[in-house]
């Protein structure tokens, strides 16, 4: 009895694990980098990884084929800014890890064990045709708020693509109430704290000897080492256009930081400057109202405007929903090719609008090469939908991660199974499944 | 007609029924004895000021048509004048010589967005603590309190709703701390100097109420009632109760003070004043229908209404109506069992349907949340079409707010309240193109001199954009 359980645990566990190599044909191709669609294309996926993708693209002999039926084929929509796999439901506090507010540690915190790959939002963003996210935790009780992961969506247990990669800090009103209540204590804590790394590094004993009046742990401080040279990538939220240009000159002290911002929503009234700075920005496209004076300038065309500067834009669910609505990426990118429309208004073509959910997401995080598109080499993250992506209410009909096809179930689905007729009939609907 | 009947009494009665916001406030019998009759109080002491703003006689033409109730045209026209909508058909619509005529070859024509459910201007942008004014949360029960009181007319989020929303007139409800949280108000969606020159004239007051999580959590953390769901119940039925013993003396011809609570609970308790009752879970439902019955008075809508789904058949019935989110989820735990094909599924039982927001950006594209619901409940096999679709965005809303006898659809007579979509406007590619309220445009993609700038926004970064 014992022996049948465990056997049949391990045979679920091991159940979505086979990769399998696949071909789609027949499809309304779209790369995700950036060029058109293409009619008539193929994607060839083996080992768990695109090979080949393009029009007149031969099918290995052996490979499975599955016929596009002329649907767009695309990569798995990059979740640019997000909080998956960090809560279930937001106000259930035991369910929700995205902060750490009574922590003492802080760069140091690392939000790989905090995911939770069977958690329902996962399953329903992966409905929508999200394969990978890049994670970043809330906040710390101290400035820095610790470090994110690149995630895919798969229905498996290991979530986790990248951990670390990435350091999250807020400047601007939220680094300002941690950091002791002005702009001027934000920006001297951070250089302060890097500093305190620095030294640390070079001599780990001055850590000790700062005891109990130490700014940062030692877990801290070997973050902010990795964020210091470069390594990992430095997310800072920041909004309002003065905070964006200071948060540009972090690097004459430390010339190696990896920037990337996020929010930047005066960011086109210093487009020149991020354009300049080569730093690339992560926005919530659709946020348009002062919600805060550090919004002022808030509009929709904030996205379109940043991409003719030359910076480079990757679009975001974030100033909403992190976590739950991953899905609105495909919708918040297809305003912005409506916005292309409005006269005065800045919007995106089709084309950049679908590389911004997808593979300029992950050339932000430093993973280009790996996931976001369906250029050779990248993971067999793959989605057939039902219509035009970008389109309201297109779905995936089939998704592919790592080239192991996908579950589009969601515990959702199965309420709505249950209640499609609301009556109940001869049991109650508790034994309708 | 309000004019012709202005200062009879007779007429203030029965403008009062209604809760009509547009009578002249004279409704205190001035005629009466004190003695013998109660006293009657002024129902209309913040007066509409609105007042249409000039607008020319327009023609559409060549274009496709919503007309609100599930109607259709294709290569429809249009015609507007004198603030009212004066005809509506096909290409053989006869328009008069010397009027502005616009070609809406590739677009479309819908009466404007009706939300049902907005806090513009009672938390308004910038959403400092300073303007953070929409629940009074001294007493779970603060019927006494109007929305209007706190709405702050230079919100920039009302110009918003209009140029990116097509969004012509909503309902501004105080939130949903309080059981009881005071008055609604319906506003057109025109920039004002003052709050009653957004009133929507003529419109009923409603009632906002609210179940579940939030009234028990606010004030069980006060440590006072309510601290339960029975909480909940217990202090709504004792105030209720209150309310009934409050207007059976008054119906009794007795004199009593005035209270302002009980005034607004007594509108209620008359059909005056309509209840708009936050609301996630089916269960919860059920028993504020139940409560509804035991006290006599009626639910216009359940608010938020993730559930509906499962009690659809009971709700109709009811002839409740539901005002949605399209795939909100997973924030609270009363939105965990939130189902994408919610309002397909209402629609499908036969229930009132409303698209809402709740938020001052949804707000600016429910047309966009209909189109996602309205894809869900295809793939389910609950075909809508366009133009039933649009049912959920203008008329049904209108009706739940009792103004669908003025605007919420293109009927000949109706308030000119049209916006003219630069392509269908269930299409994420798809704008408003231009916007008239009363038949006065309001607002025009093509002139950056029809977009409203708030008070608040004159002078800064980015005033006059185009947002």
């Amino acid at each position: 009895m014992m022996r049948a359980l465990l056997l049949s645990a391990a045979a679920i566990v091991a159940l979505p694990a086979a990769a399998q190599d696949v071909a789609i044909v027949n499809a309304k191709l779209v790369i995700g980098d950036g060029s058109a669609p293409i009619d008539g294309g193929t994607v060839v996926v083996r080992g768990g990884k695109v090979v080949a993708a393009g029009a007149g693209v031969a099918v290995p002999a052996g490979v499975e084929r599955v016929d596009a039926q002329g649907k767009y084929v695309t990569p798995g929509i990059v979740a640019a800014f997000s909080r998956v796999g960090l809560t279930e439901v937001d106000a259930v506090t035991g369910t929700n890890d995205r902060s750490a507010p009574r922590t003492r540690f802080s760069a140091g915190l690392d939000i790989a064990p905090a995911l939770n790959p069977m958690g329902s939002p996962v399953a329903v963003n992966r409905a929508s045709g999200v394969t990978r996210a890049i994670v970043a935790p809330g906040s710390s009780s101290n400035l820095f708020a610790g470090q994110g992961a690149v995630v895919d969506l798969a229905d498996d247990m290991d979530m986790v693509t990248k951990p670390r990669a990435l350091q999250y800090v807020a400047f601007g009103e939220d680094g300002s109430a941690k950091a002791g209540g002005s702009r001027a204590a934000t920006f001297l804590l951070f250089r302060e704290q890097l500093l305190a790394a620095r030294s640390y590094a070079r001599n780990p004993a001055t850590l000790a000897e700062w005891g109990n009046d130490a700014m940062i742990q030692r877990a801290d401080a070997d973050a902010l080492v990795r964020v210091i040279d470069g390594t990992t990538p430095l997310f800072v939220r920041v909004d309002r256009a003065a905070d964006i240009v200071n948060v540009l000159k972090l690097r004459q002290d430390f010339p190696a930081l990896k920037l990337v911002l996020v929010g930047v929503t005066e960011g086109w009234l210093v487009a020149r400057d991020i354009a300049a700075a080569k730093v690339p920005v992560l926005v919530s496209p659709l946020t348009d109202l002062p919600s805060t004076f550090e919004q002022l300038g808030a509009t929709q065309s904030n996205a379109g405007r940043l991409k003719a500067a030359g910076v480079d834009v990757s679009v975001g669910v974030f100033d909403d929903d992190d976590a739950h609505k991953m899905g609105y990426a495909t919708q918040y990118a297809g305003n912005l090719v409506g916005l292309a429309r409005v006269p005065g208004a800045s919007g995106m073509t089709w084309d950049q609008a679908f590389a911004s959910i997808s593979s300029v997401p992950a050339r932000a995080v430093g993973m280009e090469g790996s996931i976001g598109s369906l250029r050779p080499g990248r993971a067999g993250d793959v989605v057939i939908w039902d219509n035009d992506p970008l389109e309201l209410g297109s779905r995936p009909t089939a998704v592919w991660i790592d080239g192991k096809a996908q579950s589009l179930t969601t515990r959702q689905d199965r309420l709505r199974d249950r209640y499609t007729t609301p009556q109940e009939g001869a049991l109650p609907k508790a034994y309708d499944r | 007609m309000i004019r012709g009947v202005k200062g009879s009494l007779l007429a203030a009665v029965s403008l009062a029924l209604v809760g009509c916001a547009a009578s002249n406030g004279e409704t205190a019998s001035a005629g009466d004895k004190p003695a013998e009759k109660p006293v009657k109080f002024n129902k209309d002491p913040y007066p509409s000021t609105y007042k249409a703003y000039p607008g020319q006689v327009t023609a559409v033409r060549n274009v496709t048509i919503f007309d609100g109730e599930g109607g259709r045209i294709d290569n429809g026209t249009v015609l507007l004048a004198n603030g009212k909508v004066e005809a509506v058909g096909g290409p053989d619509t006869p328009i008069p010589a010397d009027v502005a005529v616009y070609d809406g070859t590739g677009k479309f024509l819908t009466p404007g967005i009706i939300d049902i459910h907005s806090h513009l201007g009672d938390y308004p942008s910038p959403s400092v603590e300073a303007h953070s004014d929409g629940n009074e949360m001294t007493s779970p029960t603060t019927p006494e309190v109007w929305s209007e009181h706190s709405v702050w007319p230079q919100d920039p989020g009302f110009s918003r709703a209009l140029a990116n929303g097509g969004v012509t007139s909503l309902q501004i409800l105080p939130g949903s701390a309080n059981l009881m949280g005071g008055r609604s108000i319906t506003l057109k969606n025109v920039p004002s100097r003052t709050v009653q020159g957004m009133k929507f004239p003529g419109a009923p007051y409603g009632l906002k109420m609210a179940c579940g999580e939030n009234p028990k959590r606010v004030y069980g953390g006060k440590g006072r009632a309510p601290s339960t769901r029975m909480g909940n119940y217990a202090v709504n039925r004792a105030t209720w109760q209150k309310a009934v013993a409050y207007k059976k003396k008054m119906d009794d011809g007795k004199a009593v003070d005035r209270d302002l609570a009980m005034e607004t609970l007594v509108g209620v308790l008359s059909g005056e004043i309509l209840v708009h009752n936050h609301c996630y879970r089916a269960d919860e439902m059920a028993l504020v229908i139940d409560m509804s019955k035991e006290f006599g008075y009626k639910v216009s809508t359940f608010h938020h209404a993730v559930e509906s789904y499962k009690i659809a058949d009971i709700l109709a019935k009811e002839g409740i109506c539901s005002a949605m989110w399209a795939d909100w989820w997973g924030f609270k735990m009363e939105a965990y069992d939130s189902v994408n094909e919610n309002i397909p599924l209402v629609y499908k039982a036969g229930a009132c349907t409303i698209v809402h927001s709740d938020d001052a950006n949804q707000i600016q594209r429910l047309n966009q949340e209909a189109a996602k619901a309205r894809a869900a409940g295809r793939r389910i096999g609950v075909d809508v079409s366009d133009e039933l679709a649009w049912t959920w965005l203008s008329y049904n809303p209108a009706k739940a707010l009792g103004i669908a006898d003025k605007t919420g659809s293109l009927k000949p007579g109706k308030m000119a309240d049209v916006v003219l979509w630069n392509g269908n406007p269930f299409s994420a590619y798809t704008r408003p193109e231009k916007v008239w309220i009363d038949g006065a445009l309001m607002f025009d993609a093509n002139d950056p001199k029809r977009r409203p700038v708030s008070d608040f926004e004159l002078g800064q970064p980015g005033e006059g954009d185009v947002k």
